[in-house]
């Protein structure tokens, strides 16, 4: 055992093809590039979570006494913009996917390498110039940017603030671009559509929606630029504009990101059930339907955030019912990933404890989408607390759970070393439970009518702020712990083997970490999640007999 | 009930429907997550690794089968959820005579509402319980949200444009008004009290106010101070459309559209009246956004109704 994992560290991978920093900056190595982008994503996510820390702290108490209205205004924008923009819609896919993608599908690296280095020099330029405009100046309109307040009457920083995202916004469109020919382009031979593993699909769903809705986005907010700099009459209803055409806009993008957050996490979610339950995927082609599904019926539920806007009653309705019908294909992958773990062999390390809080929490952010989804309803908590507990659970809860569970499952195939179960476990848990305990207190008050984006508020719901608060900081101590369990892994944790989990899935067959052109050897492509055989008994241990 | 905290009073008829959505929402909602939630820690306690129980392929009949049933009964349910709310929504509002008619002015940050008889309040709303109430909103600056959450409504109020909400308060008493839209920097400040009351307090509340001009006088006023008779009277030599009786009726528009002549057809006739002009005039008004401020458009728009509506307040 100590002579392979001595023979893997001297073996020649990613890591230790150049050491200089301009062999990082220049690199056209999907995985570096990944690496990259991981560090980027950190960095977004601890600024985006000190923000709310803040905010959380000041809600603690009824009236407004921790900071300034206006800086209470700036600190939940920059929370929303940087979560949004900075971590989530590139996290999975530009970490992950930018690592694994290629290694999937049995490529050496994606199609278009040096794009997908500008795709992270944009990245990088876009959102560190957004979040000094966001500290330095500060932005009040928070991260929807309605009009007409952020054309015609915030006074603070709109204009570089959306030049900014619109600039992150090219290096989701080309990240996209890269990844749909990538996939359609340089699979191994024997890698059939129907063989991708699901985190594949997820991921190229993902990059579907980012090239189809991430240039409306941009369009939206030039047009915000436009109005506000050089004042063409856009949505100034005063001079023939319209103001709910901004929200229109806004959520034509907005919505499908939810999307390009979550389908991701579906993949990821995948691999990991199927791995841990030593399992089949059950239903393999009709989860790949849900997620096409998803992808193509997102387009089409923008309306749902609009039910109050004063948009007519009769299209309420269709947003209504359409809303209705996305739920369908997500509830049913939720069906698959607990059939899956019918007659497996499960273990519960930490990916798996990260994969079930995932089906949890998304089971609880998709249910309650049902009561959005109904218009009396949403009539009543759109706007307060119920909708911010709602998008929580789908996009913390889901999208976030997969993340760290997609970085305890490949951590050892992407640094080449283990890190310490039990500690990772226990991160597990305490963010499952932190974060129930912060968000769950806000379906409560949302219902009770405490509204969004309030500094100070009546007394009466106070002790749901405080529960709220509370639980945030069991949920900051949680996402600090990976953070220091992972820097000690990367730099003393055990050597890790190529396959530590038995996975199935090409990435498994290469060295950890993987050599700079993924595999010494064609890699066999089989059937994915090959756990056991299709007909014929399996042993206690779930190892083929 | 209504001592348990984590129940809000219901104060208005739309309230008690929105509650029995909610629960039978919820009752749905806590059958799947607790089916979901069994299944769970019954096949992670049964199925963990180590432990003697068959773990064969499965059947054909679960592979498939199963499969078309839950996607079947997804789809039943959620088509069933989507018929069951929509079949119990109330129609949309239309403007009827009985209604107690308020007007409600947004602004950073606060709530102006005015009564039939000229009555005005600020962050504060007095209704008689049992009535029903019609409020017209618009805002003078950016998007505001009107939101009572003990009658369970919530309308976004915008500028330049009137939005409605007709409700039936049904319980006296003292609530909050929140804006739900984020307004700006004292977002959090522009709340206010709804105070339902009975019809004699409302009465005797009404009478102690100090009283402005009614609406649709300062409207009256306007109208002859910007000169809007010296196109739209019947004495006029020009050609424009006359206004009595305007309201309330289909217009039919050069270019073949019809419109139907309410609030926000009126408003917008006044702001930028060639968007939709009425078949057989020339198009020659200007518009008077830069003459008119939003409550100005509300009194003109209130004074062109009361010429149409019979019996309106006067």
């Amino acid at each position: 055992m100590s002579a392979t994992a001595s023979l893997t560290a001297e073996a020649p991978n990613y890591l230790r093809d150049g050491s200089t920093l301009g062999s990082w900056l220049f690199t056209t190595d999907h995985k570096r590039i990944a690496i990259l982008f991981a560090i980027g994503i950190t960095i977004f996510f601890f600024i985006g979570g000190t923000a709310i820390s803040i905010v959380r702290l000041e809600l603690v108490t009824p009236a407004g006494d921790l900071v300034s209205d206006d800086t209470y205004n700036k600190l939940f924008t920059i929370h929303g913009i940087v979560m949004v923009w900075f971590f989530l819609v590139p996290s999975i896919p530009a970490t992950f996917g930018n690592f694994l993608l290629p290694i999937m599908i049995g490529a050496k690296d994606l199609a278009f390498p040096r794009l997908n280095l500008l795709s992270w020099y944009l990245y990088i330029a876009g959102a560190a110039f957004t979040v000094i405009t966001l500290i330095a100046g500060g932005v009040d309109t928070g991260w929807t940017f309605y009009t007409p307040y952020s054309t015609m009457f915030s006074n603070t920083a709109v204009l570089t603030a959306a030049a900014g995202v619109i600039v992150v916004g090219f290096s989701s469109v080309l990240t996209g671009v890269n990844f749909i020919a990538t996939t359609h382009m340089l699979r191994a031979p024997g890698m059939t559509w129907f063989r991708l593993p699901l985190f594949v699909w997820g991921i190229y769903a993902t990059s579907l929606v980012m090239v189809l809705a991430t240039p409306v986005l941009a369009m939206t907010l030039l047009l915000v630029i436009a109005e506000r700099w050089l004042d063409l009459p856009i949505f100034d209803p005063s001079r023939g504009g319209d103001p709910l055409l901004f929200q229109h806009l806004f959520w034509f993008y907005s919505h499908p990101a939810v999307y390009i957050m979550i389908l991701p996490a579906m993949g990821v979610v995948s691999e990991i059930v199927a791995c841990f339950a030593r399992r089949r995927l059950f239903g393999y082609s009709f989860m790949v339907y849900c997620l096409v599904a998803i992808a193509v019926i997102g387009f089409f539920v923008w309306g749902h955030h609009m039910f109050v806007s004063g948009q007519s009653a009769y299209a309420n309705l269709v947003f209504s019912f359409m809303s209705f019908m996305v739920a369908v294909p997500s509830a049913i992958k939720v069906f698959n990933w607990t059939a899956t773990l019918y007659r497996g062999s499960i273990s519960f390390d930490a990916p798996m404890l990260y994969a079930f809080g995932f089906l949890g929490l998304f089971t609880i952010g998709g249910l309650t989408g049902l009561f959005l989804a109904t218009v009396p309803i949403d009539i009543h908590v759109t706007d307060t607390y119920f909708v911010i507990a709602h998008f929580h659970y789908i996009m913390v809860g889901g999208a976030v759970s997969a993340y760290f569970g997609g970085l305890h499952f490949w951590w050892p195939k992407i640094t080449g070393r283990m890190y310490p179960g039990s500690w990772a476990r226990f991160a597990a848990i305490l963010m499952f439970f932190g974060f129930n305990f912060t968000f769950f207190p806000q379906f409560v008050m949302g219902y009770l009518g405490m509204p969004r984006r309030y500094h100070a508020y009546p007394p009466e719901f106070q002790v749901y702020h405080v529960l709220s608060s509370a639980g945030a900081a069991v949920l900051g101590v949680a996402y600090l712990l990976p953070l220091c369990y992972f820097a000690w892994s990367f730099f003393y944790g055990k050597r890790a083997p190529a396959n530590p989990w038995q996975a199935t899935g090409l990435e498994w067959q290469t060295s950890s970490p993987p050599p700079t052109g993924n595999f010494v050897a064609v890699p066999a492509v089989t059937d994915p999640y090959e756990y056991h055989p299709k007909e014929g008994p399996i042993d206690v241990q779930g190892q083929l007999l | 009930m209504t001592g348990m905290k984590l129940l809000l009073p219901e104060a208005s008829k739309m309230a008690r429907e929105v509650d029995i959505a909610f629960f039978v929402v919820l009752a749905i909602s806590l059958v799947i997550f607790l089916t979901l939630f069994v299944l769970l820690v019954a096949f992670a306690a049964r199925y963990r690794r180590g432990t003697c129980v068959p773990r064969g392929p499965l059947p054909r009949v679960l592979q498939h089968e199963i499969e078309i049933g839950w996607t079947a009964g997804t789809v039943f349910l959620a088509i069933f959820i989507f018929w069951w709310f929509v079949s119990g929504l109330p129609l949309p509002p239309r403007y009827a005579p009985n209604q107690l008619e308020i007007h409600v002015v947004a602004k950073q940050w606060m709530w102006k509402t005015q009564h039939p008889d000229g009555a005005r309040e600020i962050d504060a709303l007095h209704i008689p319980v049992g009535q029903p109430v019609r409020l017209v909103m618009t805002s003078q600056d950016v998007i505001h949200s009107f939101f009572v959450p003990a009658f369970r409504l919530k309308q976004d109020v915008l500028p330049g444009r009137d939005t409605e909400l007709v409700f039936t308060p049904t319980e006296p008493g003292t609530f909050h008004l929140f804006c739900a839209e984020y307004c700006g920097t004292q977002h959090s400040h522009m709340t206010g009290e709804v105070v339902v009351m009975t019809p004699q307090d409302y009465a005797a509340w009404l009478r102690a106010q100090p009283h402005g001009d009614t609406l649709v006088r300062q409207g009256e006023a306007l109208y002859a101070k910007l000169g809007c008779g010296a196109c739209h009277s019947p004495q006029s030599q020009v050609r424009a459309p006359k206004l009595a009786g305007v309201f309330g009726n289909t217009v039919v528009l050069a270019g073949g559209g019809r419109a139907i002549a309410d609030e926000a057809y009126l408003r917008k006739s006044i702001l930028s009246p060639r968007d939709e002009i009425a078949a057989g005039y020339p198009p020659i008004m200007p518009s008077y956004a830069a003459l008119a401020s939003s409550s100005d458009i509300e009194a003109l728009v209130a004074y062109i109704k009361s010429q149409s509506v019979q019996g309106q307040h006067r």
